[in-house]
């Protein structure tokens, strides 16, 4: 068993309206950045898993963010594993 | 007198309204702890509002783990009632016994008002004392209340008659449709944002959401719903 560091990005699925994201945006035009032509807020979640392999702890926490971690309805979610 | 089973996760805080909306129904409303197992003999079950777990992750998502949450689930696919107010709706989304989910409200904001609805579906246990295309007023209290699903399954929802509740006017969370509630492809599982509960009595202002709890008593009315729906060949399992 090893420990592994994973970190898992869920984002507003595309095509759903991110009202944060505007709001982020226009708060961003506001300030001067012109440059900025979109924006969308998600979470980011950190997990620390023991685990035989960095597959299998990819395995395992892909389990946790379909029940839990992650709504696929609404979410969509990537992850980053390295060793912890 | 029906037995009504009222759930209370920690965070929730419409319970006592809705025991007492059920009570002056003429049901025997009781109160279940989410850690308990056994719903006690329920007929109906309701997840009132809320927060439960402090809506951390997101609304309702850590709620549909609680214990009590398989006989809800049992409860359901055994053709129970079982209807979610508010933040109930959000825990039944989550769990998958409604379909679809409930977002961030557009304009970012939590909205606490009276809102117009108009029922669209009065072939379920909880609206069968409605006319169909009835207008009614029921306050909302949301900050999650957008409702959202696939493009296939608003269709489905659309086609089935399956919206229940829609917003008239104007749109207070922007959700899709103007979708205030729906219902399960059984009919038995109804999930709505607005706080019937709330509005029950002429004291509180008025009483267009006492008939939710109405419905549940009548159960001629709910039989003669039952006999047009199979003829209508909308019943079909979830």
């Amino acid at each position: 068993m090893a420990s592994f560091r994973v970190e898992i990005r869920v984002m507003p699925r595309g095509g759903i309206l991110d009202p944060q994201g505007q709001a982020v945006a226009h708060a961003l035009h506001a300030l001067g950045f012109a440059d900025v032509n979109g924006a969308r807020v998600g979470k980011h979640l950190v997990l620390t898993v023991d685990a035989a392999s960095s597959s299998a702890a990819e395995t395992r926490v892909k389990a946790m963010c379909d029940r839990l971690l992650a709504n696929p309805v609404t979410e969509d979610y990537q992850l980053a594993v390295e060793p912890a | 007198m029906r037995r009504v089973a009222v759930i209370v996760f920690p965070g929730t805080n419409s319970e006592v309204e809705t025991v007492d909306a059920a009570r002056d129904a003429g049901s025997d409303a009781y109160y279940v702890w989410h850690k308990d197992t056994d719903l006690k003999g329920a007929d109906v079950v309701i997840l009132p509002g809320g927060f439960s777990y402090g809506d951390y992750l997101r609304s309702g998502a850590i709620a549909r783990f609680s214990p009590i949450m398989e006989a809800v689930a049992a409860h359901a696919r055994a053709g129970g009632g079982v209807l979610g107010l508010c933040n109930g709706f959000q825990t039944l989304c989550e769990a998958g016994l409604l379909p679809g989910g409930l977002v961030r409200n557009d304009r970012l904001r939590y909205v606490s008002r009276p809102v117009r609805l108009r029922v669209e579906a009065v072939d379920t246990p909880f609206t069968n004392q409605y006319r169909k295309g009835e207008e009614i007023t029921i306050p909302i209290a949301h900050g999650d209340g957008r409702y959202v699903a696939d493009a296939p399954t608003l269709a489905a929802l659309e086609a089935e008659g399956r919206v229940v509740w829609r917003y008239v006017g104007e749109n207070p969370n922007g959700s899709t449709n103007g979708i205030a509630g729906v219902c399960n492809a059984a009919r038995n599982v109804v999930g709505v944002m607005p706080h019937p509960e709330r509005l029950n009595a002429p004291v509180l202002g008025g009483q267009d959401g006492a008939r939710v709890f109405f419905s549940l008593e009548a159960r001629d009315a709910t039989q003669h719903a039952g006999d047009l729906r199979a003829v209508g060949g909308h019943h079909r399992g979830m």
